[in-house]
């Protein structure tokens, strides 16, 4: 497992010759086997850090450390919000993928994608293609993808946002239940504050862009935790209180929205 | 819906009395249109021949055209200058699809690259590559390698344009996937970039077949004594015009026979497609 210290990571980028600063003085910390959300208002960057620190992109300023376990640098997979599942693969393929590209052979790779895909109620599909499949079941596979390359850390760039709010629920509690499995370190961004108060250990919120800190809540609703508790009182409170601290930014947001709009 | 909720919602939904089943199935009336189509065409031709309003020495009725074609059949002839023909496209074909595919593979990944062939083909691509035929026969000789060399040539330009679209146009989320989960350069380009390319390059191809034959075709008509190009105008300079229709049909036959070559080997590379695409 693996924990992960950012501090003062900022992103900045030209668009059209202009200079668009997407983040800015972010501190981020998740340590060992923690379940840490991000929350925070469109365009505030929180897609852009999950990026930075998968390493498909780099910070221009600011350190950003991932340690694993091990010596080398430990493997942080990403689940994409829009099916990012390769077409072309099946199933089974597309779960087997990460293991194939560390050179896993065929047997033990094919038994551990059918694990996963047993774990994840998608054994009778193993031989499908993607188009052959609902949103619900693409994400999953997708989720399926990331666990079965085993990394250190997991990283899910609002993995359910694409979904009805029913298949939501429902891979809601997968996704819990899979964590309390495998303890991954998990960095999972969404627009739901319910969502990151029903997963997460922490939730962090980032303020409109130029995205940096804007409160940290330490979420201590008791684990293993399953979508009954979205009726109780404590978690009614804690969604509250973190609406109350984002919709300030929420709304500067989708003022700078309609300034650049017009 | 899955297979399951499928069945769910059969079970709850109500009965409802259903319309007693026609007898025959009434047919779309847009495959009557498609149905009716040539044969409209071929009825208003052989009216207008039959009248005299078309002049029938350049315009032979239907029946004429198809008593013609039977009798080149029958006379083995029209296997002698379409095989020729098909030996020339096929191999033009082949070597310029390959040629195309490899650029333009190469092409899509390399910045560098793209940026300095671009103007190029740009440039070549315009130019009618009838009007190079001489110098290309300079080159590799008279005969079928001339044909077979224009033929490749018309083909590389349309499938080396196509191919680096396509590999441009593949959504930057399987690249990003790909290399999230490890893959290095060769095998992101087979897993990634060459299967998320592929439907692309099929269109590409379906339009370069049809490319080749046109140009196989003109080439034939300015330099050859063997081919279907060569018969069609052979048969127009002596005036036997129902040969040269004939020709046509034959023409028109391949290039639907080039298409359904191609869907298919596009349904068996590509076995992750849809059906119907």
């Amino acid at each position: 497992m693996a924990s992960i210290t950012a501090r003062g990571v900022g992103k900045r980028f030209s668009v059209r010759g202009r200079e668009v600063v997407a983040l800015h003085a972010f501190d981020f910390t998740a340590g060992d086997g923690e379940f840490v959300c991000i929350v925070g208002p469109s365009g505030c960057g929180k897609s852009t850090f999950l990026r930075i620190v998968a390493g498909l992109t780099d910070a221009t300023e600011g350190t950003i450390a991932v340690d694993g376990a091990s010596g080398r640098r430990p493997r942080a997979n990403l689940v994409f919000q829009e099916h990012a599942i390769f077409p072309w693969k099946t199933v089974r393929e597309n779960v087997a993928f990460g293991l194939r590209m560390r050179g896993v052979g065929r047997r033990q790779r094919e038994a551990v994608a059918d694990a996963w895909l047993e774990r994840l109620g998608l054994a009778r599909f193993a031989d499908a293609y993607p188009h052959q499949l609902s949103g619900g079941m693409k994400q999953r596979v997708g989720i399926a993808r990331a666990f079965a390359n085993e990394p250190e850390v997991l990283l899910m760039d609002e993995p359910l946002g694409a979904l009805d709010a029913q298949t939501r629920v429902l891979l809601q509690e997968e996704i819990l239940r899979l964590w309390s499995e495998q303890r991954t370190t998990v960095v999972y961004v969404t627009h739901s504050i319910e969502e990151a108060v029903l997963l997460g250990d922490r939730v962090v919120l980032m303020t409109a862009s130029p995205g940096t800190n804007k409160e940290t809540f330490v979420i201590d609703l008791p684990r293993p935790r399953s979508i009954e508790l979205t009726g109780t009182p404590a978690f009614a409170a804690w969604t509250l209180r973190i609406w109350e601290a984002l919709r300030d930014e929420v709304l500067r947001a989708a003022a700078a929205e309609r300034a650049t709009a017009r | 819906m899955s297979a399951r909720e499928e069945t769910a919602a059969a079970k709850t939904a109500p009965r409802r009395r259903l319309a007693p089943p026609r007898s025959l199935p009434v047919p779309r009336l847009e495959h009557l249109a498609a149905a009716l189509s040539p044969i409209a065409v071929l009825l208003l031709w052989q009216a207008l021949v039959s009248w005299g309003i078309l002049d029938h020495r350049f315009f032979p009725l239907p029946t004429q055209v198809l008593r013609a074609l039977w009798s080149l059949i029958r006379s083995g002839r029209l296997w002698h200058e379409t095989s020729i023909t098909l030996y020339r496209v096929g191999w033009g074909f082949a070597i310029g699809a390959a040629g195309g595919i490899a650029c333009g593979l190469i092409m899509g990944v390399s910045r560098l690259v793209r940026a300095f062939l671009d103007p190029i083909i740009s440039a070549l691509y315009v130019i009618p590559k009838i009007a190079v035929l001489p110098l290309v026969m300079l080159i590799v000789g008279i005969g079928d390698a001339s044909k077979v060399a224009i033929v490749a040539i018309g083909v590389f330009f349309v499938v080396v344009i196509n191919t680096t679209a396509a590999v441009l146009a593949i959504d930057p989320i399987y690249i990003e996937a790909g290399r999230n989960f490890g893959a290095n350069r060769a095998q992101m380009f087979r897993h990634v970039i060459l299967p998320g390319a592929l439907p692309s390059i099929f269109t590409g191809l379906r339009i370069a077949a049809g490319i080749a034959l046109i140009t196989v075709i003109a080439a034939e008509f300015v330099e050859a004594n063997r081919g279907l190009g060569y018969l069609i105008w052979q048969s127009w300079q002596t005036l036997v015009v129902e040969n040269m229709y004939a020709g046509l049909v034959v023409i028109g036959a391949l290039g639907v026979v080039f298409a359904a070559l191609i869907a298919l080997a596009a349904r068996l590379a590509m076995p992750w497609q849809r059906r119907g695409n």
